[in-house]
């Protein structure tokens, strides 16, 4: 993609050569009306209302794209005309009674009816009835409805689950007068507008998808509209909090939008969760689960002092890593001033596996982050149930191949409906468990440049080749001529008589012949179809920006050594850049501040996990010696998968203590916890910025400024590239699976009200009928490990054998069932 | 989005004590404070002018309590709540905008989704202390619901006075008999309007 320059109203404008016109336009802070359109997604063209002049012609902004020295003007008499019309059609049958929109003051059509001035009806057409839907977590109001399409197309185009379509409306055709005395983009939008409403793709009354709520967060208009929020509060009332989602790994923009409680309680409370849904995408967790604070009313002084001497007694602290930078740095300080050791395996396994990358990378960090990945043409994923441990990077596995025209690969040994529903791109292999690393020498072997390879890995490949003969039957088109008797009219005569023509056909015709194929054993370890080989051909044209995301399944696989130094090999020799997602919210922050320990000492002070002595912020319910705040109560900065140290700011005030009082009680003098930003260690990437000093926000063309992104420091290599041959033990009987429903990350997530998802054992509906299990059934899950007793819970987001086991929910121990990797056998009996 | 207004951790939303000179402690700083107390004698500039005047007998106040001035049809004083004529139903439907409006801060509106599927409010207030009595919030009203009304005997023993939903909605018995008055100030609809607006074409 080269550089141009384009000239909109007289202003020349450098942008990218086939760039949406629009998009040009709104980078350069250029304003052309335009509601269908979504940032990141494909034109829609509903609306029309992005008319432009281009080189003379009218054209629609937002599916034009720029060529060099191209003349825009975004407004000619025409051109108002039309807007003028589509905006007095958009308000035909609307109702008035803004007052009661929970829109209201956020609403599209109310600010550009009033930017266009439209103090005047001339069209109307009688209505249907549209009363309002309950679609379980969202509400449809089709009389508020304007069509736009927008929750269709971000729901196919970067969710990925087509859970909406237009569907009929059913109402009386316009007056034909409009056709001709109307301008003629706004009868046809209306033509069509008149035709639909929105509804179900699965024809159901519920809606069943991974919602996400991204569908009414992009609703120009009060027609989409949570259910938790509806009349709660108007628009104007919320303060925006800016801030970091706290659930996962990717680090979502989000802003908390707050206000007091109610009339007689002042006290802060998070009414929604708000996102620049242009340019980022929340999953369920992050727009639903924001109240998850923990409410303290005090300082527990007594609590403190036993939290004092807790420390002073403790040899460990235990913690996971939901939790910020900061305090993560303090832990380490801590662990320094007191000697003490600090556990976390999650993220300890996830520092062992970046080391061993780096060895054969030569860099601290995995090179790619999700944006690229989002604008990549193939996308491989590996080693991790991508839709449920990080819905970012499904998002941009989706939009890679709706908005791309791209092409993936799922490895992964549970079979999950929503990936294969993505797109016919997606090509899903579902490989036993512990075959990883088949999979990594799969794409080594197809991807890798066998020129630069190490040689022993080139003959190792090599070594799963063999030539076959096989026998195909091909479709072969034969040219036949064959006589056929006509009629004809004899132009002397002027009667008919019968002639024989010579014609010639083209038939397509069946021939079997033997051919000698290459014959690779690793496709059929990882048991894939016959026709792959075929099918990844077919989707491998046309690609040229390649990038793969690996998962947590990798950091804790026996072999993760070899699995980690296999993807150094693979960035290095091959064109795809890798991606690596952190297990929780802020793996990777901890991992490179904390010197982390393997085993536990004899007295544990845990954080957020039990210990003989717990600091919890998750408050009641949970056993919990001293309150400490949740991240939405927290300053800090938040490490997220695109390596970016993102700050979040405190939606909700806390009134008990917190770790830096520990750490001040310890001789650590600091202030506010987020004095300990600056400090971050340089060594592993960290820039020397005060906290105050970071920004969190988009510009109009994209670009990102949220806090800064880490610096990818080289390491030295000792220039050993070897690897080992991969092991083939698979796990085999029933198995088990360490892995959360959609919208479930943690004991964070589980607190909050809107996520209502029933813990226990998850079984594939498949499974469920061909097992005598029932669904509410409870039932003994037994592993070497150790054993747990639970309720099954029917699942129609995965298919197939597998059954998981879900880590949100502290009353289901899951992880005693598991030693490390996230597979392991198990045996289930009714109780 | 700017940031600036959550990097200032020196500010709270409690109230704060403003300095106010403390009484002497001292006995000399005491018998200081005595002397000026009794000898400055500007105490009896005001009280002269206080007895000058009683005995006059010719003053121009009117006698409130006993007396009161008649107020106008547009006077500004305590809020009310109207009802639909139609139904006796309230007509506020909660939009708020009274409530965005108020330049002193002094309404909140609490709504909520009623078994109806309406917005419904819940809780309503007026902190009649904060209130200049201005009248947005009755030109504001899409419904004509919150008006002005006419009771300006509000005094209380606190400054924060509340004024509850309930307290103003017009009685129902007062519906029943029709008395519910219109109010004729800000807000209401002026003469003549139907003839200045543009209606919207119907296909019915």
């Amino acid at each position: 993609m080269s550089k141009i320059t384009i000239n909109i109203d007289g202003k020349d404008i450098e942008t990218q050569e086939g760039e949406y016109i629009l998009n040009a336009a709104r980078a350069n802070d250029i304003y052309i009306p335009a509601i269908c359109y979504l940032t990141r997604c494909s034109p829609t063209l509903a609306c029309r209302i992005c008319l432009v002049e281009a080189d003379g012609k009218q054209v629609y902004s937002c599916n034009a794209k720029s060529k060099d020295g191209m003349q825009v003007t975004t407004s000619t008499q025409n051109i108002e005309k039309e807007r003028r019309a589509i905006m007095e059609v958009y308000d035909v049958n609307h109702p008035l009674q803004c007052g009661v929109c929970d829109q209201s003051g956020e609403c599209e059509l109310q600010n550009y009816t009033l930017d266009l001035a439209i103090d005047s009806q001339n069209y109307a057409v009688p209505d249907v009835n549209r009363e309002d839907i309950d679609w379980g977590h969202l509400h449809y109001n089709p009389g508020l409805c304007i069509v736009c399409e927008r929750c269709v197309t971000a729901c196919k185009d970067m969710i990925g689950d087509n859970s909406l379509k237009t569907i009929p409306r059913g109402a009386e055709a316009l007056d034909p007068d409009y056709k001709a005395s109307m301008p003629k983009d706004a009868y046809a939008m209306w033509n069509k507008l008149n035709k639909s409403v929105i509804g179900l793709t699965s024809g159901e009354e519920m809606l069943d998808c991974t919602s996400c709520g991204e569908c009414a967060a992009v609703c120009p208009v009060g027609a989409l509209v949570d259910t938790h929020f509806i009349y709660k509060t108007n628009a104007w009332e919320l303060t925006q909090i800016p801030a970091t989602c706290g659930h996962c790994s990717a680090g979502c923009q989000i802003s908390y939008d707050v206000k007091h409680t109610s009339i007689s309680d002042t006290s802060e409370k998070i009414y929604r969760v708000m996102n620049e849904w242009s340019y980022v995408s929340l999953c369920g967790a992050g727009r639903y689960g924001f109240d998850y604070q923990n409410e303290v009313q005090s300082k527990d002084e007594v609590a403190f002092a036993n939290a004092i001497a807790a420390f002073k007694k403790a040899d460990t602290i235990e913690f996971t890593s939901t939790i910020t930078n900061e305090e993560a740095l303090i832990l380490q300080k801590l662990k320094i001033e007191l000697g003490l050791k600090l556990v976390n395996t999650e993220a300890k396994a996830f520092q062992t596996f970046l080391n061993d990358y780096s060895e054969i990378s030569g860099t601290k960090l995995y090179g790619n982050n999700l944006q690229n990945t989002h604008n990549s043409n193939f996308v491989i994923s590996v080693g991790t149930a991508i839709k449920s441990d990080n819905p970012n990077a499904r998002y941009s596995l989706n939009n890679s191949m709706t908005v791309n025209k791209g092409a993936g690969l799922y490895f992964h040994p549970v079979k999950d409906p929503i990936i294969e529903n993505l797109a016919k791109s997606i090509i899903t292999i579902q490989h036993a468990p512990l075959q990883e690393e088949a999979a990594l020498y799969l794409i080594l072997d197809l991807f890798g440049d066998k020129e630069k390879l190490p040689s022993d890995v080139v003959e190792y490949l090599a070594s799963f080749h063999s030539e076959k003969t096989i026998t195909v039957t091909e479709t072969i088109k034969e040219k036949v001529i064959e006589m056929v008797k006509e009629m004809k009219v004899n132009e002397e005569t002027g009667e008919e008589e019968e002639i024989e023509v010579e014609k010639s056909k083209i038939v397509p015709k069946k021939v079997s012949k033997e051919v000698v194929v290459d014959d690779n054993a690793l496709l059929s370890i990882l048991g894939v179809a016959d026709n792959f080989m075929e099918a990844l051909e077919k989707n491998l044209k046309k690609k040229d920006t390649f990038a793969l995301i690996a998962g947590p399944d990798l950091y804790t696989h026996p072999n993760s050594k070899n699995l980690a130094r296999l993807l150094g090999l693979i960035e290095k020799y091959s064109e795809f850049e890798i991606t690596m997602i952190p297990t929780l919210t802020n793996s990777l922050g901890v991992a490179l501040i904390c010197e982390l320990d393997d085993e536990k000492g004899s007295f544990t002070v845990g954080y957020n996990t039990n210990g003989d002595f717990t600091l919890s912020a998750l408050g009641n319910g949970s056993e919990c010696d001293l309150d400490m705040p949740a991240i939405n109560q927290q300053e800090g900065t938040l490490t997220s998968i695109n390596k970016r140290v993102n700050p979040t700011n405190a939606a909700i005030g806390y009134k008990g203590y917190e770790l830096n009082d520990i750490a001040n009680a310890f001789g650590l003098k600091a202030k506010n916890t987020i004095d300990y930003t600056v400090q971050l260690p340089l060594e592993s990437g960290f820039e020397a910025k005060n906290f105050d000093d970071l920004p969190n926000h988009y510009d109009n063309d994209g670009s990102e400024h949220r806090g800064y992104v880490l610096n990818n420091i080289s390491v030295n290599v000792n220039g050993d590239e070897s690897v080992d041959k991969f092991d083939d033990t698979i796990l085999s009987g029933t198995l088990i699976y360490l892995a959360n429903p959609v919208r479930q990350f943690s004991d964070f997530t589980n607190k909050t009200t809107n996520l209502d998802e029933i813990s226990g054992v998850y079984m594939s509906e498949e499974f469920l009928s061909k097992s005598d299990f029932n669904e509410g059934d409870s039932v003994r899950v037994k592993s070497q490990n150790g054993e747990l007793v639970a309720n099954i819970v029917s699942d129609n987001k995965i298919l197939g054998d597998i059954i998981l086991l879900p880590t949100f929910d502290f009353k289901i121990n899951s992880e005693a069932l598991f030693s490390s990797y996230r597979f392991t056998t198990a045996s289930i009996q009714k109780v | 989005m700017k940031n600036e207004q959550f990097n200032d951790r020196n500010i709270s939303n409690d109230y704060f004590k403003v300095d106010i000179a403390d009484y002497p402690t001292t006995d000399w700083g005491k018998f200081k404070c005595a002397l000026d107390r009794t000898f400055k004698l500007e105490l009896l500039v005001g009280l002269w002018v206080v007895l000058r005047e009683m005995f006059k007998f010719n003053t121009h106040t009117v006698k409130y309590p006993e007396e009161k001035m008649p107020i106008g049809p547009r006077y500004r004083a305590v809020h009310e709540m109207k009802r639909l004529w139609e139904s006796d139903t309230e007509r506020c439907i909660g939009c708020g905008l009274c409530e965005k409006i108020c330049i002193s801060n002094c309404i909140r509106i609490d709504t909520k989704i009623d078994e109806n599927s309406r917005k419904e409010v819940s809780e309503y207030s007026i902190n009649l202390g904060r209130c200049i009595f201005c009248g947005y919030c009755a030109e504001v009203c899409p419904e004509l619901a919150i008006v002005h009304g006419g009771e300006y005997e509000n005094a209380s023993d606190q400054r924060e006075h509340f004024v509850m939903y309930e307290d103003m909605l017009t009685p129902l018995d007062k519906m029943k008999a029709g008395t519910q008055s219109e109010f004729e100030g800000f807000g209401a609809i002026t003469p003549h309007e139907e003839e200045r607006v543009k209606k919207t074409p119907l296909a019915y």
